[in-house]
């Protein structure tokens, strides 16, 4: 089978969308994850706690 | 967390494995240098040459230093931070800001008065506009980000920077990549590629550079003695690794001859101009946003002395930004052979890429909140949220400006350039002098800066200047947008090409007054930050006096 122009372009049109909606709600539920919190306040706090 | 002091120890493996090396490239560059078939290629050779023997000399001359307890004393928590490398780097940045804003000045007088080219080739606008543009970019910006990248990346993993050789390779050898793409684009070398004007062997001799910029940057994270890292960290390896992903793939070329500069790209037609756009623009997203969103990230919650906004916010700011923008080349090839669905999908990849950058603008305006009235009494923390805003109006700007229709009318003017140097001047520019300020009392140990009313002038001066050059640009790009784009009744074009051009010397005349505030500003903090490394102090040290704080 021959890849064409076309099938590049429907592939990107269609699982790009896929794939970037995917990454998208991850990194949300990732950042928002309640468990995480105490872990984000650690790190936010890492400039002001050096010497 | 207390932990013994382990100072830094002489690598004596690492240091004859790279004085070996270096031998090697300088038998190379010298057999190079003896068949050359251009004299500026004889010329590159011999730097080449010279600089590598200089760094085995370098190389022994660290490791003695070591031997003999030459370094830092370590912190009160008793770790042994690398801070030379990043007093050269401050050092570094310092000198190429200036001698890039003076390249853009003059080109800038040379568009209002073309006589100053004085008929020389080295100093013809096509020369001098890519020494202009790496010598901000990359010199200025990048040494910026060496330095920022080595002092950030230590303290909040609160160990040494990894390897004693490698980080001041990556320092060097970044400076002889600046004096060869530089003394080559004045010799006339140039792949023709916009910012990434250096031929093969220049970038060849970058790729190893970056490569061991990554190797330290990661070697440094992995000896970590904090469990997290920070999400600073996370925009600096973003940036390392996107450009070295970007510069490897857009410089793949053929040289004519090994004893030549000249080259050919890999890729032809359209595939070469995707490719340059996806670097170019890329370029713009993970070197001059990501990298410094870097410094923001760092620097302005230190100098507030407040955690970021939301961390939460910083990660989706982060993994949104970098997924976006890789995507958003495209829109620089508008209306060209590029397929329209490519074109199409540039300009959305753009429109969507506002939500990350105001998530970005916002996360770092807001870290003010509860100590806003530093902004009266901290010209230093001003300049750094003045570039927090600058992002946010150029990061508008540009999604604006990719929508095709406004493209028709923007693309090839004078708004492009607008647009460029209100993120270049405003956001990348302000936030390495902020971030410039805060380092080197900091690094050479002082309490505080020489003068805060310098900090002062220097803000005003320079803010002036930018709005100057952006509302010039604005005012000429689009009449000479409307200017080519105007049809008599007969559908004959309505102006000649050097028409628009001499409607424009008045807004070019106004860009270079903007230009030289913005020089004059520079001038200012140099010696404001070689007073400070010195020890001085110009005022009293109550900060709070009303004479400090100008009205606004």
């Amino acid at each position: 089978m021959e890849l064409t122009h076309a099938d590049v372009a429907a592939f990107a049109q269609s699982w790009g969308l896929v794939y970037l909606f995917i990454l998208f709600i991850g990194t949300v539920v990732y950042a928002l994850w309640p468990s995480n919190k105490k872990k984000f306040n650690d790190a936010a706090n890492l400039p002001l706690s050096e010497d | 967390m207390q932990t013994a002091a382990k100072p830094p120890v002489a690598n004596d493996l690492m240091g004859w494995l790279t004085s070996g090396a270096l031998a090697l490239g300088a038998v190379i560059a010298i057999i190079v240098a003896s068949k050359a078939t251009t004299t500026p290629m004889m010329v590159h050779t011999f730097i080449m040459a010279a600089a590598f023997i200089a760094g085995i000399v370098g190389i022994m001359n660290l490791n003695m230093r070591l031997k003999a307890g030459h370094y830092d004393a370590p912190s009160p928590s008793g770790v042994h931070y690398n801070e030379g490398v990043v007093k050269a780097g401050v050092i570094a940045s310092m000198f190429w800001g200036i001698a890039g804003f003076v390249a853009g000045l003059y080109i800038a007088l040379e568009l209002a008065f073309p006589a100053l080219n004085f008929d020389l080739s080295f100093l013809n606008f096509g020369r001098l506009r890519p020494l202009h543009t790496s010598a901000v970019i990359f010199a200025f910006g990048g040494n910026v980000l060496i330095a920022t990248s080595f002092y950030a990346v230590q303290r909040t993993c609160k160990t040494r920077l990894a390897g004693e050789v490698a980080p001041w390779f990556v320092f060097w050898g970044y400076q002889l990549f600046i004096v060869l793409a530089a003394t080559g684009y004045l010799m006339g070398i140039t792949q023709g590629k916009e910012y990434a004007e250096p031929e093969w062997y220049t970038d060849l001799w970058l790729t190893i550079v970056w490569v061991v910029y990554l190797l330290t940057f990661l070697a440094t994270l992995w000896k970590r003695k904090e469990p997290h890292i920070y999400v600073a960290n996370w925009f600096y390896l973003a940036f390392i690794v996107t450009i070295a992903m970007l510069h490897i793939v857009n410089n793949l070329s053929v040289p004519v001859s090994i004893y030549g500069a000249k080259s050919y790209s890999l890729f032809a037609g359209v595939q070469d101009a995707l490719t340059q756009w996806w670097y170019g623009h890329n370029a713009v997203g993970f070197f001059l946003t990501a990298g410094f969103l870097a410094i923001m990230y760092y620097f302005v919650p230190k100098r507030a002395e407040r955690p970021v906004y939301s961390y939460r916010l910083s990660i989706i700011h982060f993994w949104a930004l970098i997924f976006l923008y890789i995507w958003a080349g495209p829109h620089h090839l508008h209306y060209t052979a590029l397929p329209d669905w490519a074109q199409t999908l540039g300009m959305t990849f753009s429109i969507m890429l506002w939500m990350p950058s105001w998530g970005g603008m916002i996360n770092g305006l807001m870290t003010l909140s509860g100590a806003w009235d530093k902004l009266r009494t901290d010209p230093v923390l001003r300049m750094l949220v003045v570039s927090v805003a600058f992002y946010g109006m150029s990061t508008f700007e540009g999604p604006l400006m990719s929508i095709k229709a406004v493209n028709s009318l923007s693309h090839y003017t004078d708004w492009t350039v607008g647009h460029v140097h209100s993120g270049a001047l405003g956001w990348v520019g302000y936030v390495s002098f902020g971030a410039l300020y805060c380092l080197v009392p900091w690094l050479w140990k002082r309490e505080r800066l020489y003068s805060l009313k310098l900090v002062d002038l220097h803000f005003w001066v320079s803010t002036i200047g930018i709005l100057l050059y952006i509302t010039a640009m604005w005012v000429s790009g689009i009449m000479q947008g409307l200017m080519w784009r105007a049809y008599n009744e007969l559908g004959f074009l309505e102006n000649s090409f050097v028409e628009t051009v001499e409607a424009m010397h008045p807004y070019y005349v106004i860009r270079a007054v903007g230009g030289l505030l913005f020089v004059l500003g520079a001038i200012i903090m140099a010696y404001n930050l070689w007073r400070t490394a010195k020890g001085d102090l110009a005022e009293p040290i109550s900060v709070h006096s009303p004479a400090a704080t100008p009205a606004e």
